[in-house]
């Protein structure tokens, strides 16, 4: 990473190659090498789990989308996993997310129970926004998850209001504020990268390079594609990661968490991703915006497979218990269809007025 | 009672709210160092710091997010534009997030905030600068809108608004800021959806809110001394809209002018005017007539832009007409 406070010094730690031992976190004390390493195999199989999870629900969603019980919008996460488990793995129960309209995977990675999720884009009052809000809007109170916002880059300001809240009140909490690449050519990301950086406000701004903003590739809109250096311009630290691979997701994410924290500055980071599926379940994988043998050729780094890989090698999960964790998570999306599907409807009578406003008449 | 300016009804509010909670800041351009560029906030960076008189970068939309995010994480904050035209770069986290936030989230993020600064026209300030928006906002679930004519309301309002914890829209009078009037001392709370009959009469009423509370007195003057009583209702708050207050005044007089300083397509006046059908038709002697700003952007020269505007010689034209008199 590169120089802190107001540097603007911009650094590309881009890896095509698997991280090594010596970059994974360790524990403190490591007078038994056996824990350090049951630390990191745990480490990395809650990695796992977590896009494990993420995976098989969204395959469900889709599933559930084409049977017409997930209606409106539904935009999948399938290949960007690593961003949101590597970040979520480093945040405190305290410190706040603030997302985009693609945020299942996201709002999983922080812990919101899948049924209260499924529940959600079912349209149900079991939801975790009580089938108000749907795909593009999960919120959780009690996991800080602020949203699920709809309109491209115009929550990076909101996430920049929490950060300031955070300062005005003296705490050492953080905001993470997950956006795409598209979004970087919007006003409210500009603006409120200066002021984040102006105020030195303890926020991570995550771009989640994708490489298609909907339809529309980022050398089609973008004058310069490496959007990192974005954060010149704001005297902030960039940096571009690979984000195929979850450790380096997670070590750039906790140097970036560490010095919001401590120096309450804010850091650009893009991770550089591919998504697997359609910009939404009404387009096509591939064959109209990209071609089949691109979107072919990234699926080769699919993360849940560069991170099971690294732990075959290095004799860390076996087939039998990578197949156990699969089905465990398979196991869960499935409780969370059913819980969905048999849990009942928002009360027209009840809940279609209610929450439009707080009462204050009491 | 104490004689204050507009301008010093809703310092004193806010100082009186800034003390009271220390969660409330305000928020924009100019609104520390400057004094604010309407002076509506002078003397409140001495007092209070920084952190909670905040002057701003010119980002409009990035400082209304700003204070939404607050918002979701148990802030005041009161975001003040420094005219409501600058605003429209903004209304996306108006409308799209303090709107919404509470309902799609379930009930679970109430939006504890003000949005507020001048609004409609001043003198020869040409079309961008001289809009009333009232309509535009009103429009929208989820949001409170209030439009202050005198210093007691803006007093009483801005305070109600401070306390609410729902998002309320505060909308002054560019041109009312110097006007005076009696404003109670300290603890002077006006609810927000409560209209109030300014003036009392049997012949006619006029419905009218924020700048045109004075072009409706001025009305209810000159035609008192032909003989036709008119009662003055300021609606004050434009959403929610007292229809209760509305409905008594014209089943009593029988007839209505409503006043605004907007445009007349969809314009407030026409939300008015239905409820008055709804509420009032039997009780009507008369269509109701409105009387609005002309269906034109404003324009600069003098006696373009005084053309343009709704003043007391339309207003009592149009009582004239609802009373068959003209």
């Amino acid at each position: 990473m590169g120089a802190g406070a107001g540097g603007g010094r911009v650094t590309d730690t881009l890896s095509t190659e698997m991280p090594t031992k010596t970059d994974l976190p360790v524990p403190e004390k490591t007078d038994n090498g056996a824990s350090a390493t049951t630390s990191q195999a745990s480490l990395r199989g809650e990695l796992l789990r977590s896009m494990l999870l993420q995976r098989r629900f969204e395959e469900r969603c889709a599933e559930a989308y084409a049977l017409g019980k997930i209606g409106g919008f539904c935009h999948l996460y399938i290949g960007q996993e690593a961003i949101s488990a590597g970040t979520m793995s480093v945040l405190r129960p305290d410190d706040y997310v603030v997302t985009s309209y693609r945020d299942h995977g996201q709002a999983l990675a922080r812990g919101i129970p899948a049924r209260s999720v499924m529940a959600e884009l079912f349209g149900r009052r079991a939801g975790c926004s009580h089938g108000k809000g749907g795909s593009m809007h999960l919120f959780d109170k009690s996991a800080n998850f602020l949203g699920g916002h709809g309109i491209v880059g115009a929550h990076i300001p909101l996430a920049a209001g929490v950060a300031w809240a955070i300062k005005y009140r003296k705490g050492d909490q953080v905001c993470i504020c997950f956006f795409g690449e598209a979004a970087v050519n919007i006003g409210a990301f500009h603006e409120a990268l200066n002021m984040a950086s102006l105020w030195s406000l303890p926020a991570v701004f995550i771009i989640e390079n994708n490489r298609y903003g909907m339809g529309t590739a980022i050398s089609r809109a973008t004058a310069n594609e490496d959007v990192s250096v974005r954060a010149a311009a704001y005297g902030m630290t960039g940096e571009s990661v690979d984000a195929q691979d979850v450790f380096a997701v997670r070590d750039a994410v906790e140097r970036a968490v560490a010095v919001a924290r401590g120096a309450q500055r804010p850091t650009l980071l893009e991770m550089r991703t591919y998504r697997f599926m359609g910009h939404s379940m009404s387009d096509a994988a591939s064959g109209t915006y990209r071609s089949r043998e691109e979107l072919e050729e990234n699926m080769k780094r699919d993360p849940i497979v560069v991170l099971h890989d690294l732990m075959r090698k290095d004799g860390e999960l076996s087939e039998g218990e990578f197949a156990k964790l699969d089905e465990e998570q398979k196991a869960i999306c499935q409780d969370a269809w059913d819980f969905a599907d048999g849990s009942p409807e928002p009360s027209v009578e009840d809940d279609l007025h209610a929450d439009v406003l707080v009462d204050t008449t009491s | 009672m104490p004689v204050l300016t507009y301008r010093e009804a809703l310092t004193q509010a806010l100082r009186e709210e800034l003390t009271r909670d220390e969660r409330v800041f305000l928020m924009g351009e100019e609104v520390a160092q400057y004094n604010g560029a309407y002076k509506v906030s002078k003397g409140l960076l001495d007092e209070f710091g920084p952190m909670r008189i905040v002057d701003t970068p010119i980002t409009e939309l990035g400082f209304a997010g700003m204070g939404v995010g607050s918002a979701m994480v148990g802030l005041r904050p009161i975001i003040e534009f420094m005219t409501w035209n600058f605003a429209l770069l903004a209304i996306d986290q108006v409308v799209n997030a303090a709107a919404k936030m509470l309902y799609m989230s379930g009930g679970q993020f109430p939006m504890p905030m003000v949005f507020r600064g001048p609004n409609g026209s001043a003198l020869q300030l040409s079309a961008q600068h001289s809009q009333a928006w009232e309509s535009w906002l009103a429009h929208i679930p989820g949001l409170k809108v209030c439009t202050p004519g005198t210093p007691a309301d803006a007093k009483g309002l801005l305070k109600s608004a401070i306390r609410d914890d729902n998002p309320v829209v505060f909308l002054e009078g560019e041109m009312l800021y110097n006007t005076k009037g009696e404003v109670p001392d300290g603890e002077h709370i006006v609810p927000i959806g409560k209209a109030e009959v300014k003036r009392e009469g049997g012949d006619c009423t006029i419905v009218a809110h924020g700048k045109m509370i004075l072009v409706a007195m001025q009305t209810a003057d000159a035609l008192d001394k032909e003989g036709i009583a008119v009662e003055v209702v300021d609606l004050r708050t434009i959403r929610p809209m007292d229809i209760e207050t509305i409905s008594v005044s014209v089943q009593k007089t029988n007839r209505a002018v409503v006043l605004e300083e907007g445009w007349e397509i969809c314009g407030v006046g026409a939300q008015v005017v239905d409820f008055i059908q709804r509420e009032c038709f039997d009780d009507l002697d008369a269509p109701v007539v409105r009387v609005h700003q002309a269906d034109v952007p404003m324009p600069y020269a003098k006696n373009l832009e005084r053309a343009a505007k709704p003043d007391a010689a339309k207003a009592i034209a149009a009582v004239k007409k609802v009373m068959y008199l003209d």
